[in-house]
């Protein structure tokens, strides 16, 4: 399968163009959707993510990778549905309530779907009641909150004390980011994780669909 | 060296000032409100910020202009007050100042990433050279282009700041990489030096972070790359909670302490960050002046 190599090095080089070629090419030929996400794409990914760690790669690198596995994402995904697939899990995303900034929350979002999340972005200044209804509409498991100001970031706190008065804490997974988040902080307001990174937020996802 | 900066850097370091954003939030900003339109709505809260500062030592004083370019304004249904708020921000920083410190006008990042899409080149260099204009009119000595995470973004910011005359400080945040010397995009303190020198600033520098500790390292590996003069305003470390309130770790003495690591490093302007206070500025008078 040797061209199918080049769907992983496009993924990995961050070339959206061929990776969206070559997956056309694939699923053409009669290749296996499932087995080109699995054995191919996700792996890019991976090796993205140990890059990133290595300081190997950076955002500009991480976002162009995500971008790569979205473009044949695109292709595979209606041919996942059509066998009843479902995603890795349905994450509802968004900057809590009175912070504006999306470039974290945006990252987050791209790794997610690149790591085959299906993913509602509710966008920047989202209350809680948004999240909620966000949550109980998509049938979500996991809900990812972003703030990059110390000013906002106690809107991460009601809101998951309205997930709980919402009786809806039990059925899903909070995870939360933005540069003022520290794992203690997570704990004080009973977010099931933390990450300091984009990349990182993808392991935490998985772990936490997994728990 | 411009001429301001060489009439100021006489004898450095020189002591700048400390964060806002908290200390508006001690006189009733609320979060969610924009804190530039305060220029227009509570001028004298503002002030009494400004004058905090100065009455603390600061020497350089910035402007409650941070988020007062048309991108960010329009968040809060404000881009047609651009003009405003910025002239607002550099007189009562000037009126706090008086003949005691001068004033740097503050440019921070529109919020929108460049590589995603979402603004372009031409949009950013609008956004910028309309508020630079702006702060350059209203009197501002300098401009100082902060928090920057992004060089391209920077260095469109820079640019359009130098075209106004006035000496331009650009300042970005190191907090990224596993020795957390990388921008968010990757970019070392060498080629941040390099790069934005060619772009037109005056002095080099680094603000927000992780704390003072990791910019130590970062400043002097800045002033081993720029015959410019370096800017440090680091944060005084991350921020904890405790019962409910939010509170860092490093006290204004210990901040003060490491401070003079930054001296010794011939750092030319000393300031602080998020988490920083009046009480921080005087800390830092006393140690380094």
């Amino acid at each position: 399968m040797e061209d199918l190599q080049k769907l992983y090095d496009a993924i990995l080089t961050g070339n959206a163009k061929v990776s969206k070629e070559v997956t056309q090419q694939a699923l053409a030929a009669g290749s296996d959707p499932q087995a080109l996400v699995q054995k191919y794409m996700i792996p890019a990914m991976d090796e993205v993510g140990r890059r990133y760690e290595a300081n190997e790669y950076f955002v500009p690198e991480l976002l162009i990778s995500a971008r790569a596995m979205k473009a044949s994402l695109e292709l595979i995904r209606p041919l996942l549905a059509a066998r009843g697939a479902e995603p890795a899990g349905r994450v509802v995303i968004g900057t809590v309530k009175g912070d504006l900034h999306d470039i974290g929350k945006n990252l987050v979002a791209a790794m997610l779907e690149g790591a085959g999340f299906e993913v509602i972005d509710l966008g920047v200044d989202v209350p809680p009641e948004k999240f909620i209804a966000a949550l109980n509409e998509k049938k979500a498991n996991l809900v990812a909150m972003s703030a990059l100001l110390t000013t906002t970031m106690n809107s991460m706190k009601t809101t998951i004390e309205a997930f709980k008065a919402a009786g809806i804490r039990g059925n899903i997974k909070v995870m939360i980011g933005g540069a003022p988040v520290t794992e203690k902080y997570a704990e004080e307001i009973g977010a099931d994780g933390y990450s300091t990174n984009a990349n990182g937020a993808v392991a935490l996802a998985r772990k936490l669909v997994a728990a | 060296m411009h001429p301001t900066l060489a009439r100021l850097l006489t004898a450095t370091p020189i002591i700048t000032d400390g964060a806002w954003g908290t200390q508006l939030q001690s006189l009733g900003l609320t979060p969610g409100d924009c804190p530039d339109h305060w220029n227009l709505t509570h001028p004298d809260e503002v002030r009494k910020v400004a004058q905090r500062y100065v009455d603390a030592g600061s020497q350089v004083i910035l402007t409650n202009t941070f988020g007062a370019n048309r991108i960010m304004l329009a968040g809060h249904n404000l881009a047609d007050k651009v003009k405003e708020i910025n002239t607002a921000g550099v007189r009562i920083s000037k009126e706090a100042a008086g003949t005691r410190a001068m004033v740097f006008a503050s440019v921070g990042p529109t919020g929108k990433m460049l590589m995603s899409g979402d603004v372009t080149e031409e949009d950013l260099a609008t956004a910028f050279t309309e508020q630079a204009a702006a702060l350059a009119a209203a009197g501002a000595d300098a401009i100082v282009v902060e928090t920057m995470a992004d060089i391209e973004e920077a260095r469109i910011a820079v640019s359009a700041a130098h075209a106004t005359g006035l000496p331009v400080v650009a300042s970005m945040v190191f907090d990224s990489g596993k020795d957390k010397d990388r921008t968010m995009m990757g970019t070392t303190p060498e080629t941040v030096a390099t790069e934005l020198t060619a772009a037109g600033a005056d002095v080099i520098g680094a603000n927000c972070g992780l704390g003072i500790e990791g910019y130590i390292p970062i400043a002097r590996r800045m002033r081993a790359a720029t015959s410019l003069p370096v800017w440090i305003k680091a944060n005084a470390g991350l921020p904890e909670m405790t019962n409910g309130t939010i509170t860092y770790r490093t006290t204004p003495e210990e901040f003060a302490a490491l401070a003079q690591q930054l001296r010794e490093a011939g750092v030319a302007f000393v300031g602080g960050c998020c988490g920083t206070s009046p009480d921080f500025v005087a800390a830092l008078t006393r140690t380094l002046r």
